[in-house]
């Protein structure tokens, strides 16, 4: 079918940093399979959404692919079973982030029959419409995969106008970080028929497929799983430079098309919609098997881990559990990270378990993480400056930071901060600023919700100032209606009798 | 297992300040290779003596000012205030020139605005200024290069000068020469036309005798520090295209009466300027255009003060001057946000 490729021109977005990519490591060995942990701890709200109604109760036995939670909103995403087992019960697990929380979870004890429900594809998934389509990625419980795990169905479906192209996003751009290569290599025809899904869902009239220049030999396998196609919306396959952060919704679609998405708006504002490969190859395993969501890939790597790997883990399988399957630690591990080294959450413990937004397990120790000086005053370089890919100017918004002056970083767009962290990795005087950001925009946002807070506060005590007057000229009212009534003596004198009647009467019944 | 945790990135970043300062400190070999080939050993004394002051001074104000001293001693930012103080300061300077200078650089310009990164003027341009108001006659005793010298003054001869002060021992009228600059100005002044001035034998086909080289070796240590990103090519350019455009234009408009761009960019101290002055980021322009402005000021203010002030060179009071537009400069350049319309 139709791959012709009307020779996508390629821009450039600001700043970036190339990066040693250390992916070779993880990609050497082929993907092999976890195994199931004894227990594993399905996460309930997960997403931005809440739990959804539960379905099962202690004691339960379920089958893989059963769905634990349900609900009918689409930021409601249902959990459901990857493995057969017995519910044990809810329970609380420390979770990645923010760090130190916990996160609810069902505990399922694996019995190892791997027993499944009956798959229920949606087979005439192109006869179907959109919306359709979209119900089924829901009930599936496809979040996206790239790692912000935001619900597939809520991006779908949307209160913006018509999309015309459908990105997937194949720019693992983090160094380490290989499990989308890893899924493409292996699975092309999936991610292929999952972008026509996915495109069918937003009624998308072609699909760009974007890959890094240093994964070789993938455009072809991909371009011959594209030609395999026999209908559907017009298919690009793309190199993009391999630079970080590449792969970053934004910045990819500068690269694409040259344009940039409005700083408050989304993507979907400007024709376009992003999804990760994976999720794409999730949206085929959901429509053309009727299989939910319930693994993914990880890539579990690092000097300090024994065999670096790519490994298919089910959600809710504890981290320790992909570091004993990868081989177990090595050395001495300084820092654990979930994600890549980059923009990665540090975890507290591994027994943090496997998200749907789990892409990678980065074991780092004293060597990739010698223990720097400690930093130095900001020398104003510039260096941040030209490698900031929101093109702010990260040293004034240090400055500002550092000087507990929260507006004027405001002012200096600290909002648009993307977090990449390419800033503090070329700062000479080793500034942790992107902590720097992180806490300012959480004082912020806090700042914000206070002014909310203040504002309805205001309005309520405005409110109730005006009721109060008005009830009080009310009450003046009905006194001032009452004197003149009395003042006209015969009414007076006929509410005094009546009024000395009432009192007798009273006497009476008293008695 | 438990792990320490700590915020992203998780990498250790690889470049340092110590490690900027020490490039641009080689990126001056080429310039202080030539200006010893061109004035002889009198360079290392300038020298020898800036850093000497500017690392005691230094030191002295960390303790008063309770900071740690080893970090901010060894990462040789006063190390490249001193000595590019030195190489503005003529070779046979007396002692007291660098004090002074190093006095209004580190204590007054760096250490009382709160120290590394937190100066509003460049250090060393400070101590330039000052010394240049100070010591006006010490400063205009410059010595002839080799090729027009009847003997550079070897190593005794200038430790005597340079740390007593005395010249007597020197055959000084024979051995000093004004300045190109310094000559410019005076024949100027005396009504003379440049053909005229240019007889001196100072002068050569587009620069001054000497001089040229060690300017060639500024712009030499100047382009590797940007092809190794160290600096960025705003500010130079601001510096020398704004030199020979603006004085290009005077000069066609009266060839008798201007002097020519090679001159104005060879015989003074404006290249230097322009790739180790001008690109300090601590006092210049944080953004790409702010450094282009930042860079247009210098050369025009220069140029300005050459032709119309009180001093041949210049170079240091623009760079103050600049200095105190740089708020202003880089609050209207900022570049635009990612997605935020103009």
């Amino acid at each position: 079918m139709s791959q012709e490729n009307p020779a996508i021109r390629l821009h450039d977005f600001h700043g970036g940093l190339v990066l040693a990519p250390h992916k070779a490591v993880s990609l050497e060995v082929p993907l092999a399979s976890a195994g199931l942990a004894e227990r594993v701890y399905v996460p309930i709200g997960q997403h931005q959404g809440q739990a959804g109604e539960l379905l099962v109760a202690p004691g339960d036995r379920v089958l893989a692919g059963q769905a634990l939670t349900a609900s009918d909103d689409d930021f409601e995403v249902p959990a459901h079973a990857p493995c057969s087992g017995t519910v044990a019960g809810l329970c609380e697990r420390p979770a990645s982030h923010p760090p130190g929380s916990r996160r609810r979870c069902i505990e399922i004890l694996a019995d190892g029959r791997d027993e499944w429900v009956a798959p229920i594809p949606l087979s005439d998934w192109a006869q179907r419409r959109p919306a359709e389509i979209v119900d089924h990625l829901h009930a599936m419980g496809l979040v996206g995969l790239g790692g912000a795990m935001f619900p597939t169905a809520a991006k779908l479906r949307g209160p913006w106008g018509a999309i015309h192209t459908l990105i997937l996003n194949g720019a693992e751009c983090e160094p380490w970080i290989s499990c989308d290569e890893t899924l493409m290599r292996s699975r092309p025809e999936a991610v292929i028929r999952g972008g026509r899904i996915l495109a069918a869902a937003v009624a998308a009239e072609r699909v760009i497929i974007a890959l890094e220049d240093d994964m070789e030999g993938l455009a072809a396998t991909l371009g011959k799983a594209v030609a395999e196609q026999d209908s559907g919306p017009a298919m690009a396959i793309v190199e993009v430079p391999a630079v970080y952060p590449q792969g970053g919704e934004r910045q990819l679609i500068e690269t694409l098309t040259g344009l940039q998405v409005p700083s408050n708006g989304l993507p979907q504002d400007i024709g376009l919609l992003c999804h990760n490969v994976a999720t794409a190859a999730a949206a085929c395993d959901a429509v053309e098997h009727g299989r939910p969501l319930t693994e993914r890939i990880v890539t579990v790597t690092g000097p300090g881990v024994q065999r670096p790997c790519n490994l298919r883990a089910a959600v809710g399988t504890p981290i320790a559990h992909l570091i004993a399957a990868a081989g177990g630690y090595r050395e001495e591990v300084t820092r654990l990270v979930l994600g890549g080294p980059m923009s990665g959450t540090a975890l507290a413990s591994d027994e943090v378990i496997v998200t749907k937004g789990s892409h990678c397990v980065l074991a780092l120790t004293d060597r990739e993480l010698a223990p720097g000086p400690e930093p130095m005053p900001c020398i104003n370089c510039g260096d941040c400056v030209a490698a900031c890919p929101a093109s702010l100017m990260p040293q004034l918004l240090f400055r500002a930071l550092a000087a507990d002056r929260h507006e004027q970083a405001r002012e200096l767009s600290l909002l648009e901060c993307i977090e990449c962290g390419c800033c503090a990795d070329v700062c000479p005087s080793h500034i942790p600023l992107v902590d720097y950001y992180r806490h300012g925009k959480a004082r912020l946002r806090l700042s914000d919700l206070d002014h909310r807070r203040a504002a309805l506060a205001r309005r309520r005590f405005e409110a109730r100032e005006q009721r109060l007057t008005r009830q009080q000229a009310e009450r003046k009212a009905r006194r001032r209606a009452r004197a003149e009534r009395l003042q006209k003596t015969e009414v007076a004198q006929d509410e005094i009798q009546a009024a000395i009647a009432r009192a007798k009467a009273k006497k009476r019944t008293g008695d | 297992m438990q792990f320490s945790t700590a915020g992203a990135p998780h990498r250790t970043p690889t470049n340092r300040v110590d490690r900027v300062m020490r490039q641009v400190l080689y990126a001056l070999l080429p310039g202080i290779l030539a200006h010893w080939l061109v004035f002889g050993l009198g360079i290392f004394f300038q020298i020898g003596l800036a850093v000497g002051f500017a690392l005691l001074l230094e030191w002295l104000m960390l303790r008063l000012r309770q900071r740690p001293v080893r970090p901010f001693l060894t990462d040789y930012s006063v190390v490249v205030t001193a000595v590019l103080f030195a190489l503005c300061m003529p070779p046979l300077a007396p002692w007291w020139v660098a004090a002074t200078g190093m006095l209004f650089a580190v204590v007054i310009a760096k250490q009382l605005y709160g120290g590394l990164g937190f100066n509003l003027f460049n250090p060393t341009m400070v101590g330039v200024a000052a010394v240049i108001i100070a010591f006006p006659i010490e400063l205009s005793q410059w010595l002839a290069p080799r090729s027009l010298s009847p003997g550079l003054p070897g190593v005794w001869d200038t430790a005597r000068a340079v740390l007593t002060g005395q010249t007597a021992h020197l055959d000084w009228d024979a051995i000093t020469r004004a300045t190109p600059l310094d000559l410019l100005r005076s024949g100027t002044i005396e009504g003379l036309r440049i053909p005229e001035i240019q007889q001196d034998p100072v002068f050569s086909r587009f620069g001054a005798q000497g001089w040229d080289w060690i300017v060639l070796g500024y712009l030499a240590g100047g382009l590797w520090l940007w092809s190794r990103g160290v600096i960025r090519w705003q500010a130079p350019m601001g510096v020398i295209l704004t030199t020979l455009i603006v004085s290009g234009v005077v000069w066609l408009s009266g060839l008798d009466v201007h002097p020519s761009p090679s001159l104005q960019l060879f015989a003074g101290s404006l290249m230097l300027a322009a790739f180790f002055i001008v690109t300090d980021p601590v006092s210049g322009s944080a953004t790409p255009r702010g450094r282009l402005i930042f860079g247009t000021g210098v050369a025009l203010i220069t140029l300005a003060i050459r032709h119309w002030g009180g001093f041949p060179d210049g170079v240091a009071f623009a760079v103050l001057l600049m200095n105190m537009f740089v708020p202003l400069i880089d609050r209207y350049t900022q570049p635009r946000v990612y997605g935020v319309a103009r």
